[in-house]
């Protein structure tokens, strides 16, 4: 099944993207002509089992992979098209990732490590030390700003990780497991912050799961079996 | 610099391999200062060399006198504009390790000869008013806690194999950094006063300096002057000052080249270990490298990061080493007189802080490049 990407205000266009991985003479395919459409605005949870290319697509929309076949656009932009460096600059300003296992820096406090992306741009210092105060603020951990992650909960660390991942307010969040390291009440309180972030800051989110729980708080989900979008229900 | 907490973190991570890191690269750039101030110390003199200075020894070997009449004849040859004497007095102060240089001189040619020794003229009044006066030089005055009025008692076990009593009349400074403030010059004629009352030696010198008038034509005096003595009993070996003092050297062997093979060994030791530390440092982030890379860091920020690393590790543990080799070295001679010179020049110093980067970025290379070809997919899976 390909999803519609003709509709309007749509921000990540994925089409007819093949992506195929070679070990030796063996080649892998993890995704077959697929076609995606995330609007802007919307909390998109992608699911599927192990193996099913999940983390491949998220890594194609946010441009840390190219595809073998196939575009890839964000906000019109052919994202597939841009070089190495292009893409870096690009990832700066327009993507904000959270990873199942946080991936701080175990060496700087949870304010260094939310002030990292802000470090390509040129706000100033003072500008930044704001930047991150409000992402902090935002996701309840002003207080726990100078500590470094190895004292931080599971949770905590996440949080941290969120504020990294929108305290150059992007064009996109991309959460891939984000409460997969969690245990329920703590995933409960990521999956708060994301949906509040969605409803309340507009923020697109697209958030690949293995959790039912978790997608239902999704806006919509869709599931990849085999390399292809197979099921779209409506949330 | 909005990156320094970054570099800083990351060479912080292991503490205890930093350290010892550290403490090796460090070792090594002691071992650095101290080779490069022996280096100075038995070439050095070399460098301070003058032009206009040619030496004049016998020549069969610089042991054997030379008759004080040829300052005369010396004096008389074209191209010669000043012509003085020394000789090797070998004496001891209360104890045979407290060794340092004393030589009989004339002194008003003496000083006009050696311009780089600065003594005040008040002293230098006393020096010729005074047939028992010595001068000596601060650094040794300095050692010996010697002040002017004291009575020096110097023992020889050449000239009367007795304790000569000298006047301390003055004390000089150098006019260059590596200046050789050790020695002690007296006066020529109480010297050659008891050697005649002994019935030995009275009327022979060690070595002479001249003066020539025109640099240039300082070889052409040098041919002038052995060929005035051939076919003497004392016949003589003239050659520029330089190399007088580098041949003194190398009685001991090539300095540069057994410094340079030991530094060398030294510095391919500390690239092996900084470069193995450096490369583990980054296999151990790779994830966080990947993690970098995402949010938007490009390949080239990646290497600098890496390199800045490597070179702050050893600019900081050279840094450390070079000054705590400058402390040990600004303590002095460490053998009591056998290396007068003993100092770090400013030049061995930017070298080694030359070498300091050179090694940095040599040994933050590799892991650097490993880096920035990171794919960042496959580094996020490596968390």
């Amino acid at each position: 099944m390909s999803d519609d990407p003709t509709n309007s205000g749509t921000l990540v266009r994925v089409d007819g993207v093949d992506k195929v991985f070679h070990r030796g003479e063996e080649a892998i395919h993890i995704l077959s002509n697929l076609h995606l459409a995330v609007p802007a605005g919307q909390f998109l949870a992608l699911m599927g089992p192990s193996g099913s290319g999940k983390s491949t697509l998220l890594n194609l929309i946010g441009g840390l992979d190219r595809p073998t076949k196939g575009t890839v656009a964000i906000a019109g932009e052919r994202v597939d098209a841009l070089s190495d460096r292009q893409l870096a600059g690009w990832r700066a300003r327009h993507i904000g990732f959270v990873f199942q296992l946080y991936n701080l820096m175990p060496v700087l406090t949870a304010e260094r490590n939310v002030e990292l992306p802000l470090l390509l741009t040129h706000l100033s210092k003072v500008e930044r030390q704001k930047h991150v105060a409000t992402a902090l603020a935002m996701v309840g951990l002003s207080h726990r700003a100078k500590h470094y992650p190895r004292t931080l909960s599971g949770g905590e660390q996440q949080r941290v990780g969120i504020a990294r991942g929108i305290v150059t307010d992007p064009t996109l969040l991309l959460c891939d497991e984000p409460t997969g390291d969690l245990d329920r009440k703590a995933g409960d309180e990521i999956l708060n912050l994301l949906q509040a972030l969605n409803h309340e800051h507009g923020k697109t989110i697209i958030m690949v799961t293995h959790d039912p729980h978790a997608a239902a708080r999704a806006t919509r989900t869709v599931y990849l079996n085999k390399g292809q979008l197979s099921h779209e229900p409506v949330t | 610099m909005k990156f320094a907490h970054l570099i800083w973190g990351n060479l912080m991570r292991k503490k205890l391999r930093t350290a010892l890191t550290l403490l090796t690269i460090l070792v090594a750039f002691v071992l650095f200062g101290m080779l490069c101030a022996i280096k100075q110390a038995l070439a050095g003199g070399v460098e301070l060399a003058r032009a206009d200075r040619i030496v004049v020894r016998h020549k069969v070997s610089i042991i054997q006198l030379l008759p004080e009449s040829y300052k005369a004849r010396m004096a008389r040859l074209p191209g010669v504009a000043l012509a003085v004497h020394q000789t090797w007095f070998g004496g001891v102060y209360q104890d045979p390790k407290n060794f340092f240089m004393q030589t009989p001189v004339e002194p008003e040619e003496f000083l006009s000869m050696h311009p780089e020794f600065i003594l005040a003229p008040a002293q230098k009044k006393a020096w010729l008013e005074t047939r028992t006066g010595a001068v000596v030089g601060r650094t040794t005055a300095e050692r010996f806690h010697w002040k002017i009025g004291d009575k020096i008692p110097i023992t020889s076990p050449i000239w009367g194999r007795k304790t000569w009593e000298f006047d301390l009349v003055g004390i000089f400074d150098g006019r260059d950094k590596g200046t050789d403030t050790t020695p002690m010059f007296f006066r020529y004629d109480y010297f050659d006063e008891f050697r005649q009352s002994q019935n030995w030696g009275k009327g022979l010198v060690g070595w002479y300096t001249i003066r020539v008038k025109d640099p240039a034509k300082a070889a052409e005096v040098a041919r002038l002057v052995d060929q005035e003595f051939e076919n003497s009993p004392a016949e003589t070996k003239t050659e520029p000052e330089g190399a007088f003092v580098q041949a003194w050297a190398n009685q001991i062997g090539n300095i540069a080249l057994i410094v340079a093979a030991i530094l060398a060994a030294v510095f391919f030791t500390i690239l092996l270990v900084t470069g193995s530390t450096m490369s583990q440092a980054v296999r151990e982030r790779i994830g966080e490298l990947g993690v970098l890379k995402a949010i938007g860091f490009t390949n080239g920020q990646l290497l600098r990061l890496v390199l800045a690393e490597s070179c702050l590790l050893t600019v900081l543990g050279g840094g450390l080493g070079l000054g705590l080799a400058w402390v040990i070295i600004a303590r002095g001679d460490p053998t009591g007189g056998l290396l007068p010179r003993f100092h770090l020049a400013t030049g061995d110093l930017l070298v080694g802080a030359g070498l300091c980067l050179a090694l940095g970025l040599l040994t933050g290379i590799f892991p650097a490049l490993q880096a920035m070809r990171l794919r960042v997919a496959d580094a996020l899976r490596r968390m």
